[in-house]
């Protein structure tokens, strides 16, 4: 993977908004922000009743995600194009959830919604309609997907990367501070981990940094390309934004986002936690 | 009218008293501005969250007792930073001129 196979322009974006077989897809923590104004052509899943099963604590099965991806007129030969609100967060998770699923083309728009209203692009309130299709999922790629035993047996042999800010790192906070809800049982971070927020990938306008910046911003904070990362956050989609950066634009192999995040781990009995700005032993 | 908000939006439900809550409005001359970003920087210039603006220009975050920085992003308009000091129990009310 790298940039050119995985990210597209505003630019691209507005260049191929009549191409049959590009399906744009927003994808907000704020779910109506589609709503109010979206690009062009684009349709919307919603992250949480779309994507999360409602009844079990994870995201929906293979045939859940068949039936919707068919109702929402998307096929399998597509090239998906997500972008999204909060730097392309939910829309980075997106991303990695349909990679886990099998999807073949996708790509994430740099900069997401927030370029695309800065740079005063159109925005529509049209909803287009897709006629349906029969869309069909592969079998779950586990190895883009961490689940809480791999984590903490990875504490000291792995790289784990806590990609939240630094006062949740430190347990000062329990959630971002627009966001305060859905919060672990207490603060911390798993033992070992480095804490890179997944802000330091992207610039102020939501694109993500310069490959060679990216580069040296993990290496600087003692990323082994010799052994498995995982990254996680608080409910794992800040985490999916960095788990892009190393899978899908740097490369990287064995690069895992662990979903369960700080809002599992922080909440397991018996585990090790480390509080403060430091890593922690193992 | 009485209690009438001004700046941020209303805080009616939220439980202030546990909360160290920033909020504000982003104002181009009188006009308020529905569609900036806000993002709330901590006291080592860290990002900690962003939020765009409500259609009425107004904006509000949970943060942490302590100096923050907000710095707003907007269409056709340079970065403006306002610094601005957040306390458990009350509200730090930010009006921000692009």
């Amino acid at each position: 993977m790298s940039r050119e196979t995985a990210l597209v322009t505003a630019d691209w974006v507005e260049d191929h908004l009549n191409d049959d077989n590009i399906v744009l897809i927003e994808v907000d923590e704020d779910v109506e922000a589609y709503d109010k104004g979206h690009i062009p052509g684009a349709i919307k899943l919603d992250w949480k009743k779309d994507l999360q099963d409602g009844v079990r604590h994870d995201f929906v099965s293979k045939e859940r995600l068949e039936q919707l991806l068919s109702e929402k007129g998307v096929s399998n030969d597509d090239t998906v194009v997500f972008y999204g609100g909060n730097n392309n967060w939910f829309a980075a998770y997106a991303y990695w959830y349909l990679k886990f699923y099998g999807h073949q083309n996708l790509r994430l728009l740099d900069g997401g919604r927030k370029k695309w209203e800065l740079d005063s692009r159109e925005l529509t309130d049209e909803v287009p309609s897709r006629a349906a299709t029969t869309y069909t999922a592969q079998e779950p790629n586990e190895d883009i997907r961490a689940y809480r035993d791999e984590v903490v047996e990875a504490i000291g042999t792995k790289n784990l990367i806590d990609v939240r800010s630094p006062d949740e790192f430190a347990g000062r906070l329990l959630a971002p501070a627009h966001l305060p809800q859905e919060a672990a049982q207490i603060g911390g971070h798993i033992p070992t981990a480095g804490n890179v927020p997944w802000s330091k990938a992207a610039n102020d306008d939501g694109t993500f940094r310069k490959d060679e910046e990216l580069q040296s911003l993990y290496s600087d904070a003692g990323l082994d390309q010799g052994k498995d990362t995982i990254a996680y956050c608080r409910i794992g989609e800040r985490s999916s934004h960095t788990w892009f950066v190393l899978s899908e634009i740097l490369g990287y192999p064995n690069v895992k986002n662990y979903d369960g995040s700080w809002s599992e781990y922080g909440s397991l009995r018996g585990v090790p936690v480390a509080v403060g700005d430091e890593p922690g032993e193992a | 009218m009485c209690g009438a908000i001004k700046g941020g939006p209303s805080l009616e439900g939220v439980d202030v008293a546990n909360q160290a809550v920033i909020q504000g409005v982003v104002l181009r001359g009188e006009q308020p501005v529905g569609n900036a970003y806000v993002r709330l920087l901590d006291r080592n210039g860290e990002f900690t969250a962003e939020v765009p603006t409500s259609a009425t220009g107004q904006f509000r975050f949970f943060a942490a007792p302590g100096n923050w920085t907000l710095r707003t992003l907007a269409p056709r308009a340079e970065v403006v930073d306002s610094q601005v000091v957040a306390a458990k129990g009350s509200v730090a009310e930010v009006a921000v001129a692009i």
